[in-house]
């Protein structure tokens, strides 16, 4: 009986092992791995299937949260790289060649991410733009550097994020927002004594935090309290929000989402109180909470690199097409994800790469190509990298009046 | 002084929240033995259900709150058909593992119907917030309507135990169900009611959660649903007083620990003094009763 | 009677360990030949360490009969710790099999030490109220490591939980644990042959532990308390040592985590209750006290939610799904009377067993 138990048991293995050497076999084989991805990716962009016939495509790989409590932001992010893969193929492709796109869940945790990257070069992707919060962009950097695959993250903020030389970021970092939103209140003489409420379990809250606090001293701000929260108690904000109000503080600054930053709001108002409220670039989307009493979030302002009602034309179109497909207002991740699919597209152009390559001698090609880009897109005019994988792009405040975001 | 007491305060209101649903784990606990961890995720689609009933189609509170706990009695009553009842009789961890099932399979369900984007809750309360010692001190209406919901739901359901048939049957099951069920009582028909009426709990402690905290994720019940089940220990789960007690005592601490020691520790102080209640009192502040039957 | 049920038991244990490198002589054939998709090939590390993480716990659980929600805070301790020996030595130790190996035996002990003072208390509290100390202690330990920021400058360590300015540190410092940020640029040290003799060597322990006097004991006491006490076993102790040799092998998992990936920050994921909760899946779905039912489920449960990718959205759904429907299809009485009537004769074999040993 045991015997007949651990045969089966064996053959059970070498089975299911051999069932994930097939598989691989198939990425291998276009014909197969064509239909493998066309089931994988027809749910969520039906886009791109046209991609799929046409023979040679671009693969690009996205990887973010579509599931757990960092949802919002990854999903964000799918719906901004859908849209744009779309327009760009419904337009001719980039140097003509369609794009096709598979988006990859990593739940926030770096250990899925790599999971997430290792399924998509399975799939034979070309490049990344992926991740989408921090740690697990540095996870995933690691494996990308090591196989020298080309990667731009939308919201990776971290410095490592961006610590090889194959990694940009289109998103500002944490000390730069730190830094520039330490010099925008000291140049406009918002307040002289900030308050501080920071997630001290995220390392995208507490790098902006200590980048403030390093510029603060410089720009005659006095912190005059600093409170923080972690991931398991964002419930209850009432005694962050007493303590700064105790502490007399003329402004609040928030380097957190706007998850929380609701229910912040909620509470200052409970407490009738009202400093100047102060964010960065997570504060994008304060708006689309649904049924949101805006009346809080009055005179807000945050750093953002995106306007939803903005004039400009090509923010219009986006803002547009993303309210008809998802019902929504798009959010910073989904502009920065809609921008990271064109700058990639131009970085493709300029570098006059093409789909028969290797990952690795694309990656050299474009890494060569960002750094002689100058691209125009929705979340910043004439945005340049350097090779460190950082952008040069204007900050924007942006201040909430009226109910609606206003670039100041 | 004053902001002491505001502390306090605060803390209350935190900790009726907690006791709210700590009520609801401690029912589950007590009759079907079982640790209940989709109870949070059963609060968090009551919270979901007054949203659209009474911010999407705009229905009168009253009417939402109604709607949102027949709603999540009747989910209660199938989830326990469906994943609990197969497993009576089987070990205790078994059915742990489903529990959990059960509460992955609602996060997920209700990320596909409402999106992962926070929504923000109106509050459901009208009352006007209490100002004492000239404005210094606030406690809002929330707060108040809470605490009273939770001392009238602690009172209605200990009579409803002592006093009536069902809830006799409760107590007889809890003790010993193998014998409950000699004595002629429906062992299965009692913990689904059990089911019904924590589940109708976690409605109401899903609309005033999210009326004290105003906003609602797929996710918002997991991590107030782990805190109400260490308030339901602390005050000796299986004890709807205990319940009650610990809650309160738990958002107390949780609020001062922030206050006074450290922000960034404030679950680690939580948990260190459940560690000491415990080890001092081994099965929680008024769990003695319970736990002799083991 | 017994003597039969011992030979057996040999016998299973033999082939436990068969299995074991059976499948690593499968992985190790098909890498050679290229068979593998780079997803497995990353899945490799992890695979073994969850299955460390499923076996030690299986210790606690099957074994020592105890219900623990806070493995993975020795999980978190095994992983700071060598990832923090790992990362001051690289210099000083240039060999990474050697340094690995140090590292290691650091992440074991600190684990050990770690739960032989939580096992003090806990081990004194019962049933559901030891289950919730231990979350309690888990929760605890990935709070305080959050809030640990550790650097090395020319002056020596400096150590804050306050932020990273309070460390001073001068201008060649180093941050070894940023707070929030936890560690980043641990070694890679972690490989699929380390991870498989790590396996090998956690089963060593955990079987020749069950199967001596000591583990006799244990077991006693995990059946009757009162019997075990009154024939003169000294319960503390050996509830205590099986407590801390659970512990510590939940380190050496940390420290395969700690050296896979290059980022390592204690997160609600990987390191708080969610993680805990995950790992006892694995040993309840492999059969309590069943050592090769905790291997065989942790592999097809870390595979699983991987080769569900293709179902988008609905992955993490058909996930719990399959949970529920696996629970109720093996634990209850109902399914096991379906199987009984339906599955072939060697899967009856198998249920048998499993019965046997609850």
């Amino acid at each position: 009986m045991k015997k007949a138990l651990s045969l089966l048991l064996v053959c059970a293995m070498t089975f299911s092992l051999a069932a994930c050497g097939s598989k691989e076999e198939g990425t291998t084989a276009p014909a197969e791995n064509n239909n493998q991805t066309e089931t994988g990716t027809d749910a969520e962009a039906p886009a791109d299937k046209p991609a799929a016939d046409g023979g040679a495509v671009f693969k690009i790989g996205g990887i973010g949260p579509t599931t757990g409590g960092a949802s919002a932001y990854g999903i964000a992010v799918q719906r901004g790289m859908e849209i744009a893969v779309e327009e760009i193929n419904a337009a001719g492709g980039a140097n003509g060649v369609q794009l096709e796109l598979n988006f990859q869940d990593d739940e926030h945790d770096p250990e899925k991410s790599v999971n997430a990257y290792n399924t998509l070069k399975d799939w034979g992707m070309q490049m990344l733009i992926g991740s989408v919060t921090s740690n697990p962009c540095i996870a995933v950097g690691e494996e990308s550097n090591k196989d020298n695959l080309f990667q731009l993250t939308p919201s990776g903020t971290a410095v490592k994020c961006v610590q090889y030389d194959n990694a940009f970021r289109m998103c500002f970092s944490d000390p730069n927002q730190g830094l520039e939103s330490a010099k925008y209140i000291g140049a406009n003489k918002l307040a002289s004594k900030v308050a501080v409420i920071y997630d001290s379990s995220d390392p995208y809250s507490v790098g902006i935090y200590e980048a403030f606090r390093a510029e603060a001293a410089n720009q005659n701000i006095e912190i005059v309290e600093a409170q923080a929260f972690t991931a398991d108690s964002k419930t209850d904000f009432s005694v962050q929000v007493q303590k700064a109000k105790d502490a007399g503080a003329e402004l609040l600054y928030m380097p957190f989402y706007y998850t929380e930053a609701s229910l912040v709001l909620a509470e200052c108002s409970k407490q009738s109180y009202t400093p100047v409220f102060f964010g960065v670039d997570g504060m994008d989307g304060i708006l689309s909470v649904e049924n949101f009493d805006a009346s809080l979030a009055e005179n807000l302002m945050y750093m953002a690199p995106f306007v939803a009602n903005s004039d400009d034309e090509m923010v219009k179109s986006f803002v547009t097409k993303y309210q008809e497909s998802y019902n929504e207002i798009p959010n910073q991740f989904a502009a920065d994800a809609y921008d990271c699919v064109y700058v990639l597209k131009a970085a493709i152009e300029q570098a006059g790469v093409t789909p028969d390559m290797e990952a690795s001698a694309i990656c050299d090609a474009l890494k060569e190509a960002m750094t002689g880009i100058t691209y125009d897109g929705i979340t910043g005019k004439g945005i340049s990298w350097e090779a460190n994988g950082e952008p040069n792009k204007a900050p924007l405040v942006v201040q909430i009046q009226n109910g609606e975001g206003v670039a100041l | 002084m004053m902001g002491f007491i505001s502390y306090l305060v605060n803390g209350i209101s935190l900790g009726s929240v907690y006791a709210i649903i700590a009520l609801g784990y401690t029912m589950v606990y007590g009759i079907a033995k079982m640790l209940n961890f989709a109870h949070g995720d059963v609060i968090m689609i009551g919270g979901f259900v007054v949203f659209t009933t009474v911010s999407g189609m705009g229905l009168p509170p009253v009417i939402g709150i109604l709607i949102s706990v027949a709603a999540c009695t009747v989910l209660g009553v199938v989830i326990e058909r469906i994943a609990y009842k197969p497993l009576r009789g089987a070990s205790k961890l078994a059915v742990l593992i489903t529990a959990i099932g059960v509460s992955y399979f609602l996060q997920n369900v209700a990320l596909l119907i409402y999106g992962a984007n926070t929504k923000s809750f109106t509050s459901v309360v009208t009352i006007p917030p209490l100002s004492l010692a000239g404005g210094a001190l606030v406690i809002s209406g929330e707060t108040m309507v809470t605490i009273a919901a939770c001392i009238v739901i602690m009172a209605v359901l200990s009579a409803f135990i002592k006093y009536s048939k069902s809830g006799r049957a409760m107590l007889a099951v809890s003790e010993d169900s193998g014998a409950a069920q000699l004595m002629g009582v429906n062992v299965n028909a009692t913990i689904a009611l059990t089911f019904a009426i924590g589940s109708a709990l976690a409605a109401i402690a899903g609309v005033l959660l999210c009326s004290a905290y105003p906003s609602l994720t797929p996710y918002t019940g997991a991590m107030p649903g782990i805190k109400a089940f260490v308030a339901a220990v602390f005050g000796g789960i299986g004890s709807i007083p205990g319940a009650f007690i610990g809650g309160i005592l738990l958002g107390v601490i949780e609020i001062l620990g922030k206050a006074y020691i450290s922000s960034q520790l404030a679950d680690a102080i939580v948990f260190a003094v459940l560690i000491v209640v415990l080890l001092v009192k081994p099965t929680g502040l008024l769990g003695r009763q319970i736990q002799e039957k083991v | 009677m017994k003597k039969k049920v011992w030979s057996k038991n040999t016998k299973s244990n033999l082939i436990t360990y068969g299995i074991v490198i059976g499948a690593w002589l499968v992985v190790e054939i098909m890498m050679r030949a290229g068979m593998l998709s780079s997803l497995l090939k990353g899945l490799l590390v992890p695979l073994c360490m969850y299955v460390i993480l499923a076996v030690s716990l299986n210790l606690t659980v099957g074994i020592l009969g105890e219900l623990s929600l806070g493995h993975a805070g020795f999980m978190c301790v095994g992983a700071f710790s060598s990832a923090v020996f790992s990362k001051c030595m690289v210099q000083a130790i240039p060999v990474s099999g050697l340094r690995f190996f140090l590292a290691i035996l650091t992440g074991a002990l600190f684990a050990a030490l770690f739960g032989f003072l939580v096992g003090i208390p806990v081990l004194r509290l019962k049933g559901d109220y030891l289950a919730i100390v231990t979350l309690a202690f888990g929760e605890i330990i990935k709070n305080v490591v959050n809030v640990v920021f550790l650097g090395r400058d020319s002056r020596g360590f400096h150590v804050s939980t306050k932020d990273a300015f309070a460390l001073n540190l001068e201008a060649d410092g180093e941050m070894i644990i940023n707070g929030p940020q936890g560690v980043t640029g641990t070694p890679n040290d972690s490989t699929f042959f380390i991870g498989v003799v790590l396996i090998l060597i956690t089963l060593f322990i955990v079987i020749n532990l069950v199967n001596s006097r000591t583990g006799r004991a244990i077991m006693a006491i995990r059946d009757n308390r009162i019997a075990a006490e009154s024939v003169g076993i000294n319960i503390t102790k050996y509830k205590l040592l099986a407590f801390t040799v659970s512990a510590s092998l939940a380190g050496v998992a940390g420290v395969l985590y700690a050296h896979n990936l290059s980022t390592l920050a204690a997160q609600p994921k990987n390191f708080g209750y969610n993680m805990s909760i995950m790992i006892l899946v694995f040993v309840v779905l492999g059969g309590i006290g069943n050592i090769r039912g905790s291997i065989i489920a942790s592999v097809v449960l870390t595979l699983l939610p991987e080769m569900l990718r293709s179902l988008n959205d609905y992955r993490m759904l058909i996930y719990a799904i399959v949970l529920i429907a696996t629970m109720i299809f093996t634990s209850s009485p109902g399914g096991q009377a379906f199987r009984e009537r339906y599955s072939l004769k060697q899967l009856l074999g198998q249920k048998k067993q499993t019965k046997e040993a609850e």
